[in-house]
């Protein structure tokens, strides 16, 4: 036991719990406290975790976790895009009757997601899964709205179902290496019955594409995206990713060659960008959209995971890769919490006229999902395809690229509104052309830190070794 | 020197978009000036300008940028770029003059042509392929919103196929740059590294799908039979600005990169497929110029005329490939040639396609009947179409001429078969002459009514471009001096 290792841990949960315990006793127009003692729990998460970025790798735990590169960046990137979610969070949910109950949630969501990139034991990543699932479920329907009560309830018996794979998984593995530990499990899995070994990991690898939100688990996506509050919406399609795909590439990772994994990644990553970009084709409202938009970046995601291993710089792709997504999916969601009312694609005609900056953040935004350069998608996109040709898997860089010429139609229905000649500008309904405040202010940075961080993928690469 | 050039438009179109207090005719007179800046920056180059040792460029720069993948920030020039370069300038000089008359945002019209020079600069002198890739892929984005934002007819429907075509074109060349990375060892995205190692060389099937994925994505952005067909309604519905750009700089991208990516860094792989590159050459030759002929509209005939003269250039890299005993010499003029006609063309049409800009800002149509003894209203138009006209079907006197003849006597020493494709030239002709004599002889009927003769900005863009193309016709050794030698070092390199 050594807790001070996992201060980050401990600062987001004890974070959680004092939003909750503070909100019971502040009157609703005082609940911005609790959205400040959240705020301060996430920062000094991220300092604490950048302070233990640069340190030697560790098992803390009785060798339960790991404290590594993967684990440092996983803490700072799901830290940063939850005190995102706050900032636009703050436009929509302040003041509303729960505040501070969606604070803590989102503390909870942010702790597991953390908690199960560290994992380096079976029975932890059950832990995790749930403390990263249960708090979604909630934060999903908290809103109150008929679309988010339905999204909630799907999201649930999903999770439920595949949370119970995700255990059948673990039970089999476990049945047939008699441990739970990764170390262990990667030197006995060679032996081990090789049809056993593969049900136990499809089964694993299954429940983890839940809380990615990749296929075959992605069903929740899309509707959760359209349901929840714009703020839930951002968060559910970013932070939960970066825990889960670190797991799978830790389980990947620890596999013997007995099993044609890499095939089985490379096969659910096609899925994933396929399916995900297909299905956004012809989706009207925007957040609909990104809904599905982030099944298929789930799909990219895989790519590096599938030569887990064999190409040393698969880790570093994959780490900036979820990084730079963290950003620029965030920069896109922030647009739309700018604009509440606008859930049409149509809606956003002449934005590029009434609100310039925003127009910008936007495009930005969706050209880096495309993977335009030289933003920090782009970078990541460039480093997995090539080192998923460096491992042999040169059809799968093909696929990639294939799969963004697809995804570039999609956006650009988003962005020809905006931009197009001859728009009028729109004046919704109930009259709201004003964006709220802190979501443009959070669009137009991470746009611009996507540029950024794309420009400076350089040094980026040089911390994750 | 380079990076100062590269990223002078760049800060200029950062402080248009960000500062609000600029006014619109400032806006258009910092464009112009930025423009005119650019082009001493690269006269300055020019005078400076060594010829390199064969594979090495003058001007280096090299500042690690993804030192992950071996990518950084490597530029210079050499003599395949230098006239590329310089005639960038030139082309967007003009549009800055001509740009004086918008009055549709103007600053943001500003903005988005800096940013559109700022990578075209930059892909000329780009000695990596992410940087490539950057530019390549930056200047379809820019030029997407110029259709998009200040395009007329069906512009939308116009800038999405563009940009559709063109993004599958460069993410094609992406494939192809990875396979090239992969291939390397030690793994590099850098252009002069890559020349020297020639990763693939002797894999003839790894090679040949390189090549392929390069090819693909060169030829749509060329472009040449059968992915031209984005090209016609791209020209059509974008601005005269927009048009001139596109067609003199943007195709240019595509022609350059077989010159400087495709033949140096896959020789073995291109001297197996030239056959193939010369027959598209041809194609898109004679395809070009027919289907030209047959366009009542003047801005999709320019267009159709664009494929034409871009055919000759394929098929003048694709003679290039044909190695064999004494045709060193040979090949090297048609190489000589290629580059030569890029920049003519580039002069050329765009001033034609600023000229059509013209006719489309007085009466709103391209369309070559709705007009008829335009001579007589605008002469001075009418002189300019015709300059224009007998310069691009290749007249002596012209840059068209110098860079056609080149084509052709290399072309057809190497490949005697190229010969076929001189009857594009007689098509070209007679297209260009039945144009004049419709639009501009007989009767003044139609639109030509009451049309205003070209103003001050518009002759001062369109006229230096024409009067460079004539420079280059009679005068054209300051031109060849620059690219004989670097024509010579990439039949070296090809013939590796």
């Amino acid at each position: 036991m050594q807790p001070m290792q996992l201060l980050p841990e401990i600062l987001l949960f004890v974070g959680g719990l004092a939003v909750l315990i503070t909100g019971s006793f502040q009157p609703r127009q005082r609940q911005w406290v609790t959205r400040i003692i959240a705020a301060a729990a996430l920062l000094s998460a991220m300092v604490a975790a950048g302070i233990a970025l640069p340190g030697p790798t560790q098992f803390p735990m009785n060798g339960t976790f790991t404290i590594d590169v993967a684990t440092g960046v996983a803490r700072i990137v799901a830290a940063f895009g939850t005190l995102v979610v706050l900032a636009l969070a703050s436009d929509g949910i302040a003041g509303s009757v729960r505040e501070s109950e969606t604070y803590a949630l989102l503390l909870f969501s942010t702790t597991g997601t953390v908690v199960l990139a560290g994992a380096n034991d079976l029975l932890v990543l059950a832990v995790a899964f749930l403390l990263a699932s249960i708090p979604l479920y909630g934060l999903i329907g908290i809103a109150g709205t008929s679309e988010g009560a339905e999204a909630s309830m799907k999201t649930y018996l999903l999770g439920s179902l595949f949370g119970i794979v995700l255990l059948v998984g673990i039970i089999l593995l476990y049945g047939i290496s008699a441990t739970s530990s990764y170390p262990e499990l990667a030197q006995r899995l060679g032996a081990a019955p090789t049809g056993a070994v593969a049900a136990g990991v499809v089964a694993v690898l299954a429940g983890l594409l839940f809380k990615a939100g990749g296929v075959p688990g992605h069903f929740w996506v899309p509707d959760a995206a359209q349901g929840a509050g714009g703020a839930v919406a951002a968060f559910l399609t970013t932070v939960p990713k970066i825990g889960a795909m670190i797991a799978i590439y830790r389980i990947v990772d620890l596999l013997p060659d007995t099993l044609a994994w890499p095939l089985l990644v490379a096969v659910l990553a096609t899925a994933s960008m396929t399916l995900g970009n297909l299905a956004a084709y012809w989706q009207k409202d925007p957040r609909r959209l990104l809904g599905w938009s982030t099944v298929s970046q789930v799909g990219y995601m895989l790519v590096p995971v599938s030569v887990a291993g064999m190409v040393d710089s698969a880790l570093p792709a994959l780490l900036l890769y979820l990084a730079g997504y963290t950003v620029t999916n965030l920069a896109a969601f922030a647009v739309s919490t700018a604009f509440p009312d606008r859930r049409t694609l149509d809606s956003y005609r002449g934005t590029g006229r009434s609100h310039p900056w925003l127009g910008a953040a936007l495009i930005v935004a969706l050209l880096g999902l495309v993977g335009t350069p030289p933003t920090a998608v782009f970078a990541g996109k460039l480093i997995t395809t090539a080192a998923a040709w460096d491992g042999g898997l040169a059809w799968l860089a093909v696929v990639v690229f294939i799969n963004s010429l697809i995804s570039l139609f999609y956006y650009l229905r988003w962005i020809s509104p905006v931009y197009g000649s001859g728009g009028s500008i729109h004046t919704s309904a109930s009259g709201a052309v004003t964006p709220a405040r802190w979501s443009a202010i959070s669009s137009v940075t991470l746009a611009a830190l996507s540029v950024v961080m794309g420009a400076g993928a350089g040094l980026i690469l040089g911390v994750l070794g | 020197m380079l990076s100062l050039i590269v990223f002078l438009p760049l800060v200029a179109s950062l402080v248009l978009v960000t500062l609000p207090i600029i006014n619109d005719t400032a806006s258009r007179w910092l464009w112009v000036a930025v423009a005119t800046a650019e082009l001493a920056l690269v006269f300055a180059v020019w005078l400076r300008y060594d010829t390199p040792s064969t594979g090495g460029l003058a001007f280096e720069e090299q500042v690690p940028w993804i030192p992950g993948v071996n990518s950084s920030y490597h530029v210079g020039v050499d003599g395949l770029s230098l006239p590329l370069l310089a005639m960038t300038a030139v082309i967007f000089l003009a549009c800055a003059v001509y740009g004086l008359r918008e009055t549709n945002r103007p600053r943001l019209h500003a903005a988005l042509f800096l940013f559109l020079q700022s990578v075209s600069m930059g892909l000329f002198v780009s000695a990596d392929l992410i940087l490539f890739f950057l530019f390549f892929d930056l200047s379809i984005v820019g030029m997407y919103f110029v259709i998009a934002g200040w395009g007329h007819g069906d512009a939308a429907r116009s800038a999405l196929k563009f940009f559709l075509y063109t993004f599958l074109g460069s993410l094609s060349l992406l494939v192809g740059f990875i396979g090239l990375y992969v291939a390397a060892d030690p793994h590099t995205f850098d252009m002069v590294e890559l020349t020297r190692q020639l990763p693939l060389q002797g894999s003839s099937m790894a090679g040949g799908l390189v090549l392929a994925a390069i090819l693909l994505g060169l030829a749509v952005k060329t472009p040449t039979v059968p992915f031209h067909t984005w090209l016609p309604p791209a020209h059509t519905d974008a601005p005269a600005g927009g048009s001139a750009v596109l067609a003199a700089v943007l195709l240019k991208m595509g022609t350059y990169g077989f010159l400087r990516i495709a033949m140096p860094m896959l020789p073995d792989a291109w001297r197996q497929w030239s056959w193939l590159i010369i027959v598209v050459g041809v194609v898109s030759v004679v395809y070009g110029a027919l289907v030209a002929l047959a366009q009542t509209n003047l801005k999709r005939m320019i267009a159709y005329t664009s494929v034409n003269h871009m055919g000759y250039i394929v098929l003048a890299v694709g003679a290039a490939g044909v190695v064999a005993g004494d045709t060193e010499q040979a090949r090297s003029i048609a190489i000589t040639g290629a580059v030569t006609q890029m920049v003519s063309h580039g002069l050329i049409t765009a001033a034609l396609f600023l000229l059509a800009g013209v006719l489309h800002d007085r009466a709103s149509t391209y369309d070559m009947d709705a007009y008829g003894g335009l001579a007589a209203p605008a002469p001075r138009l009418a002189a300019l179409f015709a300059i224009g006209a007998f310069a691009s079907l290749g007249l002596p006197g012209f840059s068209g001429f110098i860079a056609e003849f080149q084509i052709f006597t290399g072309s057809i020493a190497a490949a005697p078969a190229t010969a076929v494709a001189l009857v594009g030239i007689l098509i070209t002709a007679a297209l260009f002459l039945r144009t004049l004599q419709r639009v501009f002889t007989g009767a003044t009927r139609g639109s030509s009514v009451g049309f205003v003769d070209l103003r001050g900005p518009e002759l001062l863009s369109v006229g230096p471009l024409l009067l460079l193309s004539l420079l280059i016709g009679v005068l054209p050794r300051f031109l060849l001096d620059v690219i004989e030698p670097a024509a010579a070092a990439l039949v070296q390199l090809v013939g590796r």
